[in-house]
């Protein structure tokens, strides 16, 4: 009986113990026709010997292609040591650290990583994490909805050079709750979101929240700090959505503007999360300290136990759900601390200034495969100005998903074509480079994608 | 058993009202309420100026097990709220009368204030709901 | 007292595993957009991080290390082989947006475990989308929700909850813009049918349930509330937290539940991580079928595809930027495989077995429980009340103590309605002696109880660190360090 140590002995001597028969007394309290009969659905059980055998038949048509896919989710070097110690028993296989006292390794590691979050974002505190990027994005809009009472608003902009997806967690997560999603558009030649799109879409209504990406979805810089002056000046709270790679070059949110952003939130996974067909991740949500009791979900905090000595609790958690219940900040519950931990590791390990270098080789190699690309016939940049680590090409004379699927053929994952998403950018691709993408790397995409446009 | 000052009004939600004049009283949660509460850690009052209909959220009191929205009793706007809760919310657990009084209510209709309990009719209540 | 990373750290000292050669300066990046400061991370070897952090591992109670009875969040062993076949290279390098020609292993996987969940639960299709339970919770509500306004019936105002319910109820409810209504439970532990009657009308969008029920026993009257709730044109939602106690016995669909959630790091082995990762699948029958979250994964011609938005025009939509949590999918997948059909009613059998029995054993050595008229499901509540009143300790303290001699608490004042209560769930995979080691347990703590008070109330003695105090965190609120925190004449380098 896989993973249940009882032997006859013991069944017999519980049951006696009990005062039923069988096993099957002990459901006698469930009426008869609801039992169900047998599962036919559900295959036989396997030894692990055999379950080995599958799982590693599936991985392995997975492949191992190049991938110059972003979007998101990002390929980066991961340190070894990250796993073997994340995988820990202790780490792994805990609960939620409701006992503080049994629990200060998960409690530290927290609050270690609430630590080096702020310091990355510029910001005052963090929580304990979200499920990832994109739902993080609707928290910190009901966050600054509910937190912004003077403005007495439930519009909130989102500009369209957010990443779809988030935008679509958004909508859901939100759409019961009278809140109004504005878009603000882009600038064609720019792929950024110029100052004018923000006006156009504050209008002369109030705001509750102005959502900002740095770097966009198109990889590229937007003007942080006049769209944030902008939206303050409107009396709106603003929310970053930042990629936590490029903020080890970039303005720190915290720094955005005369004022700094109201709320940051982000994608954790490049922080020592494998890409690992797009979860578990982790969201990562920052704010200042006088909205610290508006934040959703679980948060760390410091204190000392009886005798003086520090330690580690969560701590707000009367605005949590199970304490608060309809009236909860967020139905929220579980954080993703085992990603939490992972990504502290990652900050730890790698440190401010190899987690610098990290940025730079990302950019550096962008920059050199979005030259090398466009040296192509029939490929160009579709925007100018400074970008990230992505970047968006246009594809002449072929359509892009023919060109993507030559190139999945020789093993490489060139982009993500954008037609779905942007009616017009039909001819698009979105690109990304990281720190493993060297020569060798760039080059065998060159060649591919000079094969594929021809 | 709880203090449970004479000269006070009380409500079922254990909130006490002291008249200050013909109309504004002043609201804070009864000496038996912090009790049940714990330690408070957070205290959310409402804003100046504000209105409340009888019986809406006013403020919220928080201890680390427990969150309780304190309710308007009556009907009226808010024209003044103990700022220093939000430094100090164990004043509503050292002084619950006195310091840690919570909100001031224009009331619209003085007269509602007749239906609200007297300090010993408060007191039966609070000890028949202990059983 | 454990040093934080941050005290370890010394300016200019660097990993240089992890070096990577000096790259260029970025000059095209304007000046005013780049950051002027590093971050003010540690600068640590990779051995001070790796110790440091092997030493926090310590510090933590967890399944592998210690009996974890923690009602309603299902501790069970979690089996080592879910996380090395998850952590496959095929698998951990995939990338989110990789086309289905890609490789179809993963897909493959996904589609096998959408249609065994849809088995067990029986439901028509499942979608493995929803991140955490309470993600599933929303996403179950939402469908609720679409469900009505798609028939224009768009009064209905109100979700109904039992007052034992867990908080994410209520709270998913109101994030779907209901009023959650609390209907009392009776004192056998059942929802109230007279008052489920008189709260049900035009304004009930549904009733979530979670069945076993969180008081730790199941709901005799299900169909009659299936058929009063449905009468009313409501919809019921199977709270999935307990679904480890009728695992293959019985399914939710036939109790006529419309829409369910799971929590696979409950029922299906996934671990808890210190807090999450989760993953919360939902299931629906036919009627809901339009409304489930994406992306799904279908098979068309022998393939396995993505389903998005443009396939399921009345889609929720999306509960996060991808797939959920793709890599908790994998390992209940794996863990469901070594199981099969026969082990999973065995998961069900021998967490019933192991909750009846140390709820007689407890019963026997004069503990009270909440409700001793019932069988228990796969776990039940000791109610720590005359304790309480002759001793003058809490629940919490028993629970404090407990930590002293090896165990993790369980779970503590929930339900709020049953007074100092602790919820005890055993889980299949514990063994008979570490039950009878248990029951000791608390015998002698309720000795100690009687006749030193003092040393429950001020445990635990034992560990690290002695009770903590909530109040000082909460009100004076350190949530980060800061350089002050690490002054240099006090710090310890080890």
């Amino acid at each position: 009986m896989p993973f249940i140590p009882h032997t006859e002995t013991d069944v017999r001597s519980m049951l006696d113990a009990i005062g039923v028969e069988d096993i099957d007394g002990l459901f006698d309290e469930i009426a008869g026709g609801l039992r169900a009969g047998e599962l036919e659905g559900v295959p036989e059980g396997m030894p692990e010997m055999a379950v080995n055998r599958l799982m590693e038949r599936r991985a392995a048509q997975e492949g191992r292609p190049l991938c110059f896919l972003g979007a998101g989710a990002y390929p980066h070097h991961i340190p070894q040591a990250i796993w073997q110690l994340t995988t820990r028993g202790e780490f792994y296989s805990a609960y939620t650290p409701y006992q503080a006292e049994a629990s200060q390794g998960t409690l530290q590691v927290t609050y270690e990583f609430q630590s080096m979050m702020a310091e990355l974002t510029g910001m005052e505190v963090s929580n304990a994490s979200l499920y990832d990027g994109g739902s993080a994005l609707a928290e910190a809009i009901l966050m600054a909805v509910r937190g912004n009472r003077k403005a007495k608003s439930k519009r909130v902009i989102v500009p369209r050079a957010v990443h779809p997806h988030y935008r679509d967690a958004t909508r859901t997560i939100v759409r019961n709750q009278g809140i109004e999603l504005v878009e603000a558009d882009f600038d064609r030649s720019t792929g950024t979101t110029p100052l004018e799109q923000l006006d156009a879409a504050l209008g002369d209504e109030a705001v509750a929240a102005v959502v900002i990406p740095q770097p966009n979805f198109f990889g590229r810089l937007e003007d942080v700090d006049a769209l944030t002056d902008r939206a303050h000046e409107c009396g709106a709270q603003v929310i970053a959505v930042a990629n936590p790679t490029a903020l080890a070059l970039l303005s720190p949110p915290g720094q955005w503007g005369a004022k700094g952003v109201d709320i940051v939130v982000g994608e954790g996974q490049p922080l020592g999360i494998p890409l690992s067909a797009g979860g578990p991740y982790v969201g990562f949500l920052c704010t200042r300290k006088n909205l610290a009791r508006q934040m959703p979900g679980r948060v760390v905090g410091r204190t000392v136990d009886a005798e003086g000595n520090t330690g580690y609790v969560m701590t707000l958690r009367a605005r949590e759900q199970d304490i608060r219940r309809s009236k909860a900040t967020s139905n929220i519950c579980t954080n993703q601390g085992l990603m939490v931990t992972a990504a502290t590791l990652y900050m730890s390990i790698m440190g401010p200034e190899g987690f610098e270098r990290v940025a730079r080789h990302c950019h550096a190699n962008a920059r050199a495969l979005r030259d090398e690309l466009c040296a192509i016939d029939g490929v160009s940049a579709a925007f100018d100005g400074p970008f990230f680590h992505e970047f968006v090409l246009r594809i002449d004379g072929r359509p892009v998903t023919d060109v993507l699927g030559d190139l999945a053929g020789e093993d490489i994952l060139g982009g993500l074509a954008l037609e779905p998403y942007y009616d017009d950018l039909g001819d698009a691709m979105l690109v990304c480079a990281t720190e493993l993408h060297g020569e060798d790397e760039r080059r065998a995409f060159a060649e591919a994608l000079a094969r594929a446009v021809a | 058993m709880s203090e449970v000052p004479s000269d006070l009004k009380y409500t079922r939600a254990h909130e006490w009202l002291r008249l200050e004049d013909d109309s504004v009283v002043t609201i804070g949660i009864t000496d038996h309420a912090q009790a049940q509460l714990g330690d408070l850690v957070f205290v959310e009052v409402p804003e100046t100026g504000s209105s409340l209909g009888a019986g809406d959220a006013a403020a919220v009191v928080e201890s680390v097990k427990a969150a309780s929205d304190v309710y308007a009793p009556v009907a009226g706007e808010v024209v003044g709220a103990n700022e220093q809760l939000d430094e100090s919310p164990e004043l509503v657990n050292n002084d619950p009368f006195g310091e840690g009084w919570i909100y001031k209510l224009r009331v619209e209709n003085p007269a509602a204030l007749d239906e609200l309990m007297s300090a010993a009719d408060y007191e039966a209540f609070a000890e028949s709901e202990e059983d | 007292m454990t040093e934080l990373i941050f005290d370890h750290s010394h300016p200019g000292r660097s990993n240089g595993a992890q070096m990577l050669p000096p790259a260029p300066e970025p000059d095209d990046l304007p000046e005013a957009l780049r950051r002027s400061e590093r971050p003010r991370w540690p600068e640590v070897s990779e051995l001070q991080a790796v110790r440091h952090y092997t030493r926090l591992s310590q510090l933590n109670f967890s399944i592998d290390t210690h009996v974890y009875p923690l009602g309603s969040c299902t501790m069970k062993h979690n089996p080592r082989a879910c996380n090395a076949l998850a952590m496959l290279p095929g698998f951990l390098e995939r990338h989110p947006l990789a086309p289905p020609e890609a490789g179809q292993g993963y897909l493959a996987c996904m589609y096998d475990l959408q249609n065994i969940l849809a088995e067990v639960t029986g439901m028509r299709g499942v979608s493995l989308a929803p991140a955490a339970g309470a993600q599933g919770e929303f996403a179950g509500v939402s469908m609720i929700r679409a469900y009505h306004d798609a028939r224009g019936d768009t009064e209905r105002s109100e979700i109904l909850v039992p007052d034992a319910a867990h908080g994410t109820n209520p709270a998913s409810a109101s994030m779907c813009g209901y009023k959650a209504r609390e209907l009392p439970t009776d004192e056998e532990g059942d929802v109230d049918l007279d008052a489920l009657r008189d709260a049900v009308g035009p304004q009930t969008a549904g009733i979530m349930l979670t069945n076993p029920s969180t008081v730790g026993v199941f709901e005799r009257n299900i169909e009659e509330m299936a058929t009063i709730v449905h009468e009313a044109g409501g919809l019921l939602y199977y709270d999935g937290a307990n679904l480890n106690a009728i695992l293959g016995k019985v399914r939710p669909g036939d109790m006529g539940f419309d829409v369910i959630h799971l929590n696979l790091h409950k029922t299906f082995s996934t671990p808890h991580g210190g807090g999450g990762p989760g993953a919360g699948p939902v299931g629906v029958r036919e009627n809901l079928l339009p409304y489930l979250p994406t992306p799904m994964v279908a098979e068309e011609d022998g393939r396995y595809v993505w389903r998005t938005e443009a396939d399921c025009p009345d889609t929720i939509g999306r509960m996060t930027a991808f797939a959920g949590n793709a890599g908790v999918l994998l390992r209940a997948y794996v863990y469901i495989r070594m199981l099969g059909r026969r082990g999973m009613e065995r998961v069900a059998e021998y967490a019933t077995l192991n909750a009846n029995y140390l709820m007689t054993r407890l019963r026997e050595a004069g503990f009270e429980v909440a409700f001793p008229k019932r069988r228990a499901s796969h776990e039940f509540i000791v109610t720590l009340k005359r304790e309480h009143d002759q001793y003058g300790i809490s629940a919490m303290d028993f629970a404090k103590r407990m930590l002293d001699y090896g165990f993790h608490a369980p779970t503590m004042y929930f339900p709020l309605l049953v007074p100092e209560c602790l919820l005890i769930e055993p889980t299949e995979t514990e063994a008979k002696e570490d039950l009878d080691r248990l029951v000791e347990v608390f015998t002698t703590i309720r000795e100690e109880a009687e006749n030193n008070p003092e040393l429950l109330r001020t445990a635990p003695h034992t560990l690290p660190l002695r009770r903590l105090d909530e109040v000082r965190a909460a009100r004076d609120l350190h949530l980060r360090w800061s350089p002050e925190d690490s002054e240099p004449a006090t710090g310890t380098e080890g």
